[in-house]
């Protein structure tokens, strides 16, 4: 995919079976997630996952803007999301391209699914993703800062939002590719579960697998997401652990 | 508002229907409208179908011209597929820069395009890194009735596997040659209404919707690309499903489309 003209296809499985970064097929890349890093925003997330950098922030409700998209019975939710031109090898040009805009998109009713948006009739829940560096999967990455942001922001949710893109790698399914796998993998799935409800409200795929390849990558993205649901819950106690006069968290008393 | 309010009565009733297995044009929850592709519509363009489902129409024109091949890419062609929601289509849709819904209806339907390998791209290639064909293919949607998904795809299927090389034109051979198409990636959508998942959603079904996935499938039994939208959410066993009954529909559909 998206790989004519290059000159060669690197391997990207040892004999092992390990992956270029020493990873076996089911493992993720490390993730961080720190809730609540700006200051402006109602609320805000960062994630490094990999060699991904991801903020997010919720606005919101607030008033609607452009008021013509006001919907009388409930919020909509505007999504934003957006490359940094330095974020990429090769200089990206500002401003959302068809790309984004479709990301976006799926990002904004991937949360519509989940928010209580009939509690705040007439506002817009808005959310920015702003991708600063990125190695692949930052979709997903800027979904799950999204999905804590929002968590941050105090906005009512039937569940946070865990998400991973799901690949092929020389024939094999792998889970959370990164830069060259996914240049040179076979398929990519991103997807985003509702844990409480086991459901997918993100989910696109390109690529080429087979039912059986479908049904396992499925099957992988949703262990991948129930252990990024984990961290993200835990960055959301950590920012609101009570903190005791030295600064060190502890339990509320 | 009145629009509003009988939009909201329809969409109960729908669901309702949906819930003892019945749909409001009496067809089962898996069943598609009829299908049906005419060739050769727009007599321009370099190959052209006129793809319909139900009463869903689109039009797909595919030009070619001799152009310069992508920096990164300079053995290669170029294959570029657009999708536009006119406003003479549906009351929907407005003039203007394309919404979000018609860079999805585009992104869906070139994804699956490009994922099959429908088009082999170094097969475009004329002088490497100076001249290549570029292919463009523009579908228009003419009449909105739900599923325009399927529809734009279907046409820009049909529209590619009777598309003819202009070599004249461009004075690269004697002769014009058909255009090679490798694949034949068909788009499947279904919606959620309820616990039911149904096939071909129409206009009022897919505003009642908790959900809409595509599937798109080659002839050679992969799933190639896929999509869900709209607010609403599917299980991975409704996914799986899904994907099956897209390759039992795709089958028929891809005769369909091959002429």
């Amino acid at each position: 995919m998206g790989n004519i003209g290059a000159k060669e296809v690197p391997r990207l499985l040892t004999p092992e079976g390990l992956r270029i970064d020493g990873r076996r097929l089911d493992e993720l890349r490390p993730l961080t997630i720190t809730a609540g890093p700006l200051h402006a925003a109602d609320g805000s997330a960062f994630v490094e996952w990999g060699m991904n950098k991801v903020m997010a922030a919720v606005y919101g409700p607030r008033e609607v803007h452009p008021r013509h998209l006001q919907e009388n019975n409930k919020a909509i939710v505007q999504c934003r999301y957006n490359m940094a031109a330095f974020s990429v090898d090769e200089r990206k040009r500002p401003g959302l391209d068809r790309r984004s805009q479709e990301i976006s998109k799926v990002i904004a009713e991937a949360f519509e699914s989940v928010i209580f948006a009939e509690e705040y009739p007439r506002t817009s829940i808005d959310v920015y993703i702003e991708v600063l560096q990125a190695n692949a999967g930052t979709r997903c990455a800027g979904l799950v800062a999204a999905s804590v942001a929002l968590a941050d922001a105090g906005i009512p949710m039937v569940d946070l939002v865990p998400a991973v893109a799901v690949g092929k790698i020389e024939g094999k399914i792998a889970l959370d590719l990164k830069k060259e796998e996914d240049n040179f993998g076979e398929a990519d799935l991103p997807m985003a579960l509702v844990p409480q409800s086991g459901r997918l409200v993100l989910l696109q795929m390109e690529g080429h697998m087979t039912r059986d390849e479908l049904g396992q990558a499925l099957d992988l993205g949703v262990v991948g997401c129930r252990r990024i649901y984990e961290v993200m819950k835990q960055a959301l106690r950590d920012r609101y652990a009570v903190k005791d006069a030295d600064g060190a968290s502890g339990s509320a008393a | 508002m009145s629009d509003e309010v009988t939009a909201e009565i329809l969409t109960t009733h729908i669901l309702d229907l949906a819930k003892s297995g019945k749909r409001l044009d009496g067809r089962g929850m898996d069943e598609y409208r009829e299908v049906k592709v005419e060739f050769g519509f727009a007599g321009n363009a370099d190959g052209s179908a006129l793809a319909s489902i139900g009463k869903t129409k689109a039009l797909c024109g595919v030009k070619l011209e001799v152009g310069k091949p992508f920096p990164d890419t300079p053995n290669a062609g170029v294959l570029t597929t657009n999708a536009e929601l006119i406003p003479l289509s549906s009351p929907l849709f407005e003039p203007g820069p394309p919404h979000p819904r018609a860079i999805e209806v585009s992104r869906v339907v070139d994804r699956s395009i490009r994922a099959a390998e429908t088009i082999d791209l170094a097969k475009l290639s004329i002088t490497p890194g100076e001249k290549s064909w570029v292919c463009y293919v523009d579908v228009h949607v003419l009449d909105h009735s739900g599923n325009i998904i399927d529809t734009a795809q279907l046409a820009a299927l049909g529209a590619l596997t009777h598309t003819t090389v202009p070599n004249k034109r461009f004075g690269i051979a004697e002769s014009d040659a058909p255009f090679e198409v490798h694949h034949f990636p068909v788009e499947c959508t279904f919606v959620r209404l309820g616990d039911a998942i149904v096939a071909d959603p129409a206009f009022d079904e897919e505003r009642a919707a908790q959900g809409r996935i595509t599937v798109a499938t080659d002839e050679a039994g992969n799933v190639v690309a896929m999509q869900k939208g709209l607010i609403g959410a599917f299980s991975p066993d409704d996914v799986k499903d899904v994907a099956e009954r897209a390759f039992r529909h795709g089958d028929r559909m891809r005769a369909v489309a091959r002429g």
